[in-house]
Formats: structure tokens, sequence, C-alpha cells
């Protein structure tokens, strides 16, 4: 009896609503929860013996010396530590990481269980290509070669601009600059990587609002905050480790806790109020929130009218929500939104949290936007416990857009003018013309690149209308999912016509499975590339703070480092010796701390100049010295640094800038972390002053807002004479006749920085936040209905923006939207259809879903519904369905979870699942051995169009779609 | 001597599974054996709450009252552990337990048991500490290390709590104190005939 097999129920079947909620756990549902009873399956059967018998587990052989290494976990943003036991070069136990200041000893299931990705069971273990339909393994030498040679063949036919470099969020800092530099070296800004799918809206909207597109405190500061809003995230799921901190922080404080969200969330689980939205009407819930505190008087007016610009403007938009509207468009009563917005309004500090439920819209921007006008009207962004408190999705994700691998810029922000890539070229040490020259035209080099989720369109679209010389014809992907791209049945169709596809990761990927599947027989290449446990280099966590992490283990396999496997390309493409001229380079491998340092002498517009190798390494060496709250060191070597530096950390290192723990913070002096709103859109407009009225960081000199500061300011301030001579040659020589013109971002001598510090100045400027961004497609946000809404009687009133031309493509979003209309899409598919994220996986989830210790908890691909959408179709728990999308036909086979946690009329599925495509499983088409545990329909299958008009991101959080019993 | 025992605090546990694999990372524990998981109640409703349920190392352990080999002792700091020599894989303590701790590997074609294994709070088995082939057997022996079952110093939240009883049910009691509700100690009546006053 106890081995009886039973139907293996889907994710927390077992404990649905409908067997046990009434009487609780009985021990029947223990049985059926354990792996007794069936949990086998994926397997099959065990080995004899009880447990078994470790190969590379605890306790270390005889003799062994046993050496502790940290890392960060590569999971999620919140900058885990890893503390490693290795012993003979074999990783043999976790401990915890108690003296971190971050996690304090805490993991989740995935940090809990990273050292299983190092023992490779399921790893690709050498480099292989597709020949005439089979998987053939090559040495890495072939591959480079052919690889290159075929790089070259289509440079020469069609430009730089038709090979496609898809970088990766997972690589450390400095992987993740080098794979931009590889690109300009290539001559393309078609380089991307995963904060197109996660928070390019979110870097957009809040960069555009008041300077910085990032976390404005932290994970720690939290603890500060008396009103907690979490709206569109669920990290108790994404950022379990997060939790900690808005906990206890709440538990303290006795803090409110309010989560907004089409789920009842497991974060929600723990919240003190739970507000249900319809999926996409973010906008008319802030709206809703901010009508009330206007209407109230509660908004902050001191904080207004000293720091904020554009607030006639807003008052308009306001006037038009109020709550019937509200209620009517987002489903939110107006009592609750009151409610609501006075805790958000006077019971502060408050802060706004937010993920990806705001960012994955066709209004994602402008989501976000009015998420920043709400803190902005109540005086709640910099200072302790109130913000932006944006959490990010991968560990260096925050890192990968700083450091440019995007397609609107370059490093650190200084965009694709003629003047950024001058800058950068000094830097590099090359010429300007050299890298021109790299480009099909000067035109083209100073042109945004294409975003990753148009990929495919812009390999499949007529060539007219991709505006560059030729269609993409080769992906380069170093890092990726596929599956988290939206509209998969399409990209089937790009991955057919590619001409090379190059996959360097540690797994095959869904790239390999659905390529397969697509009919590719030729000219694909997987290459191992090393987890991060097996590299070195540094990475920057949501907050900003950059963490050193230590090889713990060598590349396993044939597997090899993210950075060699750029120099083996670079050489062989033939520009090595110039991208490298000031990396050293042992054995193919570039020095991880020669990266870090060539980006401290560049990155002067983000202040990342001060964190160097040494500094970071100390922090990481001396922990402890750390306090939690404060995240400052209160003695030893880095006293008064904050840990990790977070950016921006400003001068050069010698000048002992302690990092930025919360931006904008006027209450501390400069030195001290203090800052203010960035002057970065203008001194005035329309007569209007942009610059901050009254309001200036502690200690500074200048008792008012300023401009940001260039050799011209410090003349006219008579602060030139603090400069060294040594300063001024630098400046004279990069200004030729202009010196005036030299910036705190372009002086390479940091002068004009230390000068500004020296007098208790930000070097960027000090000037009001918008809330009227001018230069954005919706300067103040206005709510849009989604592409495919249910709502087709609000379409008229709420239309999204019309067909226009953006990156390089065509977006026909408006076109879209009414075809859906006319073709009546609404009825055919009429439940909504969403996605997010689970514990235990992460990303398009290959990697996790090859960890057995994760696998074995999840091992089923699943969709969420209501009972009483669920009892109209006569679904069961637990029972097959499939699932069919609103373009293409497309179709998922997964298994039915029905629970309340969604409601009537929303579905809901995990988007980690891949190696299924329409009810078919493609295990065979993974190379022998390298398949994930667990396989699964992927939830972009069902996915649809739609594009942010700002930033190219895709609209995975709403669309339509059908259920029906398999 | 101590008197370990375990305290999920429910109103902390978000079910992250980071103590399901702790363990199986920290004793190497094969699939389809789970010394340790979350149990959701009320899922996806008002109210949800989860519980992280291992064997909770009762006094006068049921477990081995039933066991016909004797192959259950209890430690001096009150851990429960079992001799895979002795064992025969019966089952009665898998009936005994009130927790559901007990998990067998299957071995052979006709669905007989291996021998039995559960959480040993960390502390290995009958066999020398440390040695290979105590953790071949049990896993890490943590516990003669100085060190605390690891699914409970890497909980994300601090939910699950190990050590002395007394020192987690103050821990307990503080917090509980300080926030003003507390859903309880989940099991210790069942497990310790005593609960925790708050």
């Amino acid at each position: 009896m106890l081995i009886r097999r039973t139907e293996r129920q889907a994710r927390r079947g077992a404990f649905s609503a409908d067997q046990t909620s009434e009487r609780g756990l009985d021990r029947r549902s223990f049985l059926r929860r354990s792996g007794l009873a069936g949990g086998l399956a994926g397997l099959g059967a065990l080995s004899l013996g009880a447990v078994r018998k470790a190969k590379a587990g605890p306790p270390p052989p005889a003799g062994a010396q046993v050496t502790i290494r940290k890392s960060i976990c590569t999971h999620c943003s919140v900058g885990c530590t890893v503390t490693a036991e290795v012993a003979n070069g074999v990783w043999i136990g976790q401990e915890p990481s108690w003296d971190s200041p971050i996690n304090r000893g805490s993991h989740c299931a995935k940090g809990a269980a990273v050292r299983e990705l190092v023992s490779g069971e399921r790893r690709l273990k050498y480099p292989m290509k597709m020949a005439n339909g089979q998987w053939t393994r090559i040495s890495w030498d072939q591959a480079i070669k052919e690889i290159g040679d075929k790089m070259l063949d289509i440079r020469a036919k069609s430009g730089g601009d038709s090979v496609y470099w898809l970088g990766s969020a997972k690589m450390t800092n400095e992987g993740s600059y080098l794979f931009r530099k590889l690109g300009a070296f290539w001559g393309t800004n078609n380089t991307d990587h995963q904060a197109r799918i996660c928070h390019s809206t979110t870097v957009t909207g809040v960069a555009n609002t008041w300077g910085y597109g990032a976390m404005t405190n932290s994970y720690t500061d939290i603890r500060n905050a008396k009103t907690q809003i979490i709206m569109g995230g669920n990290p108790a799921e994404a950022h379990p480790v997060s939790l900690q901190h808005l906990l206890e922080g709440a538990e303290l404080n006795k803090a409110n806790v309010v989560v907004i969200d089409p789920r009842l969330t497991r974060t929600a689980a723990h919240a003190t109020e739970y507000v249900r939205l319809r999926p996409g009407t973010d906008i008319p819930v802030l709206y809703g929130m901010m009508w009330h505190i206007v209407q109230n008087g509660w908004e902050d007016k001191e904080f207004i009218k000293q720091r904020v610009y554009g607030f006639d403007d807003l008052r308009k938009e306001i006037e038009k929500w109020p709550p019937a509207e509200v209620e009517r468009v987002s489903g939110v009563p107006g009592e609750q939104l009151k409610r609501v917005a006075q805790m958000f309004a006077t019971q502060k500090p408050a802060t706004l949290i937010w993920c990806m439920g705001q960012t994955q819209h066709t209004v994602g921007t402008a989501n976000v936007r009015a998420s920043c006008i709400a803190l902005l009207l109540t005086g709640n962004v910099g200072a302790p416990g109130t913000g932006a408190n944006i959490f990010r999705g991968h560990d260096n994700v925050q890192g990968a857009t700083d450091v440019g691998l995007d397609i609107v810029t370059l490093p650190f922000y200084y965009g694709l003018t003629e003047a950024a890539w001058k800058h950068w070229s000094r830097v590099w040490q090359v010429d300007y013309d050299f890298l021109l020259n790299r480009f099909v035209d000067k035109k083209i080099m100073e042109t945004s690149g294409i975003p990753l989720t148009r990929w495919f369109d812009a390999v499949l679209l007529p060539k007219d209308q991709v505006a560059q010389k030729d269609n993409v014809r080769a992906m380069f992907v170093q890092g990726h999912a596929s599956n988290s791209i939206t509209r998969i049945p399409e990209s089937m169709k790009g991955l057919a016509k590619l001409d090379l596809l190059v996959v360097a990761d540690p797994h095959p990927t869904t790239w390999a499975s659905l390529s397969v599947e697509a009919g590719r027989k030729d000219g694909t290449y997987l290459l191992p590339a090393a987890t991060q446990f097996e590299c070195k280099g540094s990475r920057v966590a949501s907050n900003r703070a950059l963490q050193w992490g230590e090889q713990i283990v060598k590349p396993i396999f044939e597997a090899k480092d993210d950075l060699e496997i750029m120099y083996l390309v670079a050489k062989k493409l033939g520009f090595a010796d110039q991208m490298f001229k000031n990396i050293k380079v042992d054995n193919n491998l570039p020095e991880a701390e020669d990266i870090l340092r060539e980006m401290n002498r560049g990155s002067w517009s983000t202040g990342y100049c001060g964190q160097s190798p040494e500094r970071l390494k100390s922090h990481m060496a001396h922990q402890a010295d750390f306090d939690m709250i404060t995240q400052r060191a209160a003695g030893g070597p880095n006293k008064g640094d904050y840990y990790g530096l977070p950016w921006p950390c400003w001068g050069s290192p010698e000048v002992k800038h302690p990092g930025t723990p919360l931006l904008y913070n006027t209450n501390l002096a400069v030195m001290d972390g203090g800052g203010c709103f960035r002057a970065r859109f203008g001194v005035e407009r329309n007569g209007v002053n942009m610059l901050a009225e009254g309001s200036y960081p502690k200690d500074s000199e200048i008792k008012d807002g300023y401009p940001e500061f260039n050799y011209a300011v410090l003349k006219k301030l008579g602060w030139d004479g603090d400069l060294t001579p040594d300063e001024l040659a630098t400046i004279q020589k990069i200004g030729g006749a202009k010196p005036e013109t030299v910036s705190w971002s372009t002086d390479l001598s940091g002068g004009i920085q230390r000068v500004a510090l020296k007098h208790g100045c930000v070097p960027y400027g000090n000037a009001k936040a918008r809330m009227n961004a001018f230069g954005l497609p919706d300067p103040i946000p206005v709510h849009r209905e989604p592409i495919y809404s249910p709502r087709i009687d609000l379409i008229a009133k709420y239309p999204t923006l019309p067909d226009a031309k953006q990156f390089r493509l065509p977006n026909i979003g408006f076109s879209v939207q009414k075809a859906a209309v006319d073709k009546g899409i609404a009825k055919k598919f009429p439940l909504i259809f969403s996605s997010g994220r689970l514990v235990e996986y992460e990303g398009g989830g290959e990697e996790t879903r090859s960890n057995k210790w994760l696998a074995e908890l999840q091992q089923d691909m699943f969709v969420e519904i209501n009972p009483a959408d669920a009892n109209e179709r006569g679904i069961r728990d637990g029972g097959w369905v499939i699932v069919t999308g609103a373009e293409n036909g497309s179709k998922a086979k997964v298994k039915a979870l029905v629970t309340e946690r969604v409601g009537k009329g929303v579905v809901w599925m995990p988007f980690h699942f891949g190696g299924w495509y329409e009810g078919k499983d493609l295990r065979a088409n993974y190379p022998a051995g390298a398949d994930p545990i667990v396989l699964g329909e992927s939830a972009n299958t069902i996915t649809t169009y739609g594009y942010d008009p700002a930033t190219g991101m895709q609209e995975p959080k709403v669309t339509l779609c059908q259920v029906q019993a398999a | 001597m101590a008197r370990m025992k375990f305290l999920c605090d429910a109103d902390r546990c978000i079910e992250c599974n980071a103590c399901v694999t702790a363990c199986k990372n920290e004793n190497e524990v094969p699939w389809g054996i789970n010394r340790r998981r979350v149990v959701t109640l009320n899922d996806g409703k008002p109210g949800e709450r989860s519980v992280s349920m291992a064997c909770m190392h009762c006094t006068d352990a049921p477990c081995a009252a039933v066991c016909p080999v004797n192959c259950f002792y209890t430690t001096a700091d009150a851990v429960v552990l079992h001799s895979k020599d002795l064992c025969i894989g019966c089952g009665y303590c898998f009936y005994a337990c009130p927790f559901g701790a007990p998990q067998y590997p299957r071995v052979g074609n006709f669905g007989s048991r291996g021998k039995m294994d559960k959480c040993t709070y960390c502390s290995g088995g009958p066999e020398a500490d440390n040695s290979p082939l105590q953790y071949a057997k049990y896993g890490a022996d943590r516990l003669s290390q100085g060190k605390l079952p690891l699914c409970a110093e890497m909980c994300s939240t601090k939910s699950l709590l190990a050590g002395d009883g007394d020192i987690i049910a103050q821990i307990y009691k503080d917090r509980v104190a300080q926030r003003g509700y507390g859903s309880g100690a989940w099991g210790w009546q069942t497990a310790y005939r005593e609960t925790i006053a708050t």
C-alpha cells in the first residue's frame, strides 16, 4: 500500500482547494506529496541502498585540504553570497554565508542547490555541431574556425549588422562589458541581453524621470518602510531572500504590506491588504490612488515645489480617473484604493516595489513612469524606507544594463552619438576611425539596434522593412534562453531561415531543441560555456552594489570561461589585438581584473569609476564589518564604505567615495553617499526652471539647484584653480579647441568630479525630477488597452499607439489590435493569459530544470485556472488541457491547476518550461545526455504580438487564450 | 545537554523550498526521497500558510515504540536516529509517525521497500562521526562539528528554526510579542507534548 502508484498531481494539486482545504491536511495527502507515490517517473528506478554513495559530497577525502571560496548566487538579483567548501578541486559542500550583510546565511531553493550546477550530469560537455541532422562532437578549434569563417562571409555579403550578438545577464559584469565591446569592434549595435525582456522599460522610464534607471534604495533598506506596496511582483517566489527583509521589517515596524496583483500570490499571502486588478490596468489603478491623494490634499507640496517638474500637467490626467472610471476599467473598488492611497501618502516612509508585472507590457515604460510619479507626488523618494525598489531578475542584469550590453547605448549610458564613440575610443585607446570603419556607415553606427524580442522579425520581414543593409542572418547567443521570448511559433520560422546559429551556454537550451524541430540540419553550433561558479569577476545586485565572486572550481568537461570564448572569437575575427590592447590575456583567458580597471577608467557617467578590483575584493573578505541595515562598515579596512560600493561611486578609487546606498538622498553629504535628482534634461523649459529650488545635498556649497559640471561651469564658479596641472592637461587634450565642453562624464582625469565633490556637489548637477517626461511617446502616462484585450468596449477610448517604425523595424501594434477587434478574437479566446515565475526555476529554466534537486520539486508544466472557468469547461484539477492562443493557431498541452489564486477570466502559466512544442516532447532533439530532467510546454508558445514603443519590450503578461480539456 | 527541536514560524514561511534543497545538497539525498518538505494549506486562498516539515525528533518517539527490530535510539541531544543495519524496511514507523517523516527507497520490481531514511537533524547515525561510511548511509554530521541542520541555517526568511528547544521557543515568543500575532508552534504538542505560550 505504501508504494501504490497514484496519478501524480500537478503542482500543488494535492492540496488544492477542492480536496483538502476544509479538512486541512491529512496523512494521505502527505503520502501523495512524497516521492513514494510516483515521484520516480522521470528517472526510472533508483539505485539500491539507502542513500546514494556520494562521489563529490562531504566529507572530504582523507588528507585533503578544504578551502572556502565565496561567489554570488546566479539565480536572482538579491546578491546572496554563496560559500563553497572545495577539496581537491571539487566543490564538496555549501555553508551558510553568515557574514553577508545581504543574505545573512539564507538562500532559497535555487541558492541552496547551486552546487549541483558544477556536478554537471546534464551539462553540455563539449562543442557540438549539427551535421546532416545529427549532433556531432567537434573540437573547440574546429568550432571557432567554422563559426568565424561563416560570420566573415556573412559580413562580406550583408554587413556586420546581419550578425546578432545576444549576450547575457548571467555573465559577470566584466563578461557583459566585453560582450558589448565585442559587438562594437565587430561593428554593430545589435547587441542585447535579458534586460530587454525584463526591466528595459524600468530603465527607460525611471531614468527619464530622475536620472538613472535603477533601484533607488535597496533590499535591506525596505526594513525602514512603514508602508510597502508591491505592485506587479511576486518576490516570495522570484526573490525569496528579499522577503526576509520585507517580512522582518514589516513585523518590527508593524508596517502596511499591500500587494496589488492579478494573482493572490505567495507574497500576497503575507500581505495586510490584497488588491486584485485586471491584468494590464496598472496605470488606471495608480491614477486612481493619485486621484484620492490629490482630492484629499495628501500630496507632499514642499517636495513637489522644490524637486518636481510638471505637476500641473499631471493633475489634468489624474482628473480623468475618478473612482467609478477606475473601477470600470480595472475592477478595483474605490474605497479600497482610497485606503491604500492614504497609507501610501500618509503612513510614511512608503516604498513602491515592482517587478515584471509592471514592466512586461506594451505600456511598460508608461507603467513604471506612473509608479515613479506616485512616489514623487507623495515625496517618497530619496530617503530611507522610501523609493522605487525595483527588483531585477538576474544576478547581473543591473550590471549588464549599466555596461551597455544593449542596443541603444555604449557602456554606461553614453548613447551612440559621435561624442560617445569618441569617448570610448579614447578609453579603449583605438582610433575613432578604426571603429567607424568597422560599421557599414556612420549613420548605422549611431542608430539603435534591433531589440532581441524581434530577432526573428529581423530575420523574416521583407528586406525593405528592416532598416539596415540586410536581414539578420546569424545569431550568436551566449547565455540567453529562446523560450523566454514571446511568439515562439513565429520564432520557429526564424530559426529555420537563419544561416548560422551559435549557442554558447552551459546547457544546449531550447535554441537547440526548437531549432531541430524547426528543421535545421546544418549550421548550428553548441559551445559549452562555464557557469559563473567556474569564473571570477564582479556582479551587480539590484541595489547597485558590486560583489566580487571567486572562481570556485575550474570549468568542467570542455567548458570555457565566457571571457575566453569571447577572446577566441575576437581573435578569429581579426580584431583581438585592438580589443584587448589594455587587457592582459593569459593562455587565451582575459584577466577579469584588467577588464574592470578599463571599465573604471571610462565609466564616469554612472560612477563605476571608484570600484577597483582591490576595493571589491576587500569588501568580500571583510563582509562581517558591514551593518545589515545601513550597509556601512563601522570599522576595519573598509571603514566608511557602503557594502559593494553601490554606484554611483564617484571619482577614481583614490578619492575613496563610499558608494551611494540610496539614490537622490539629500539628507547626506555627497561624500557620505548623498545626492539629488540628476540635471539631465536641460536647465529650463518654456520658462520653467528645471533645476531644484532650495533643495540640495547636505553640506553642499551651492545652496540651490545647479546644472551638470563641465570645465566651463568650474571656471564660472572660480573652482577651476582646484584642478591639478595633470588634470587640466588631460581636459585640454580631450577638449582640443573647446575644453569648456569637457564634462564630469568625459573627463578621463576625474578632475572635474574630484573638484565638484570637494565642494559638496554632485557631478551630474541638481535638478527636478520629471512628472512630465517630454520626449517619451506618452510624456504623461496614458492608459492604453493591451493589444489583445478582453474589453473591446474600452479599446476605442484607450487604444494603443499608432503603428510606427522603431528600432529599425515596423511596430504594427495598432493594426494588430484593430484586426483582433474586427475578427472577434475576444469571443473566441475569452480568457486573459498571463505568465510569471516559480521559486524553483529561473528564466527559460533549462539550467534549473537540469538540476535534480530543483527538478524534483516541479515536474509538470501547468496552467492555473479559476474553478468557475474550469467547471464551465469540464476541466478537473490535475487533468490535461489544451491551451490555444490568439495567433498562429498556437496550442500547448499542459496540466490544469484549478485554483482561486487567479480570478475568474484569467489563466496563468509559469514561463520556465521548454522542450515540448505544441504537445510534442522534444527530448530527442537535445544532444544525448544534455537534456534537462524536466521538460514541458513553453508559455511563450501562446503569447502574442505587442511591443513597448520606447524599448521594444514584449507583452507576455496580457494576451488572450482559450482552454479546453484534453 | 541541549534538547534539540525544530520550530517552523508559519507566518514567515513562504514555501521557497530552500530547506528542501539544502537538505538534498548537504546529505546527497536521492530523487524520490524527501527528508524535508514544505506543506501548504489553503493554497491560493486567503489565509494560505506553509509549514516546513521533517522528522520532529519527538519526545517518546512513536516510531521507536512500534519498531519491531528496535533500530531507533535517541541521542543525548534528544535527536532520534536509527540504524540502517538493523532496519528491515517494514514500514511500521511510517504508520506510527504523525508527521509522515519516514521514507523508503523502492528496491526491486515488486514494491519491496529498502531501508528507512529520514531526517537525522544533520547528525548522521551510529557510525563514527564524519566517517565516509556514516555519510554514505546517513548523510552529513553537522551537529558534531557544532553546526545546526543546514535546512534551518539556510532558511530564506528565518522561519525554520533549529537548536535548543528553550532558545528557539524564546526567539519565537519574542517575535510574536513584537509583531502581535503568531499561529503557534506547529506540531509541538504532538511531538514534544508541550506548546509555546505566547
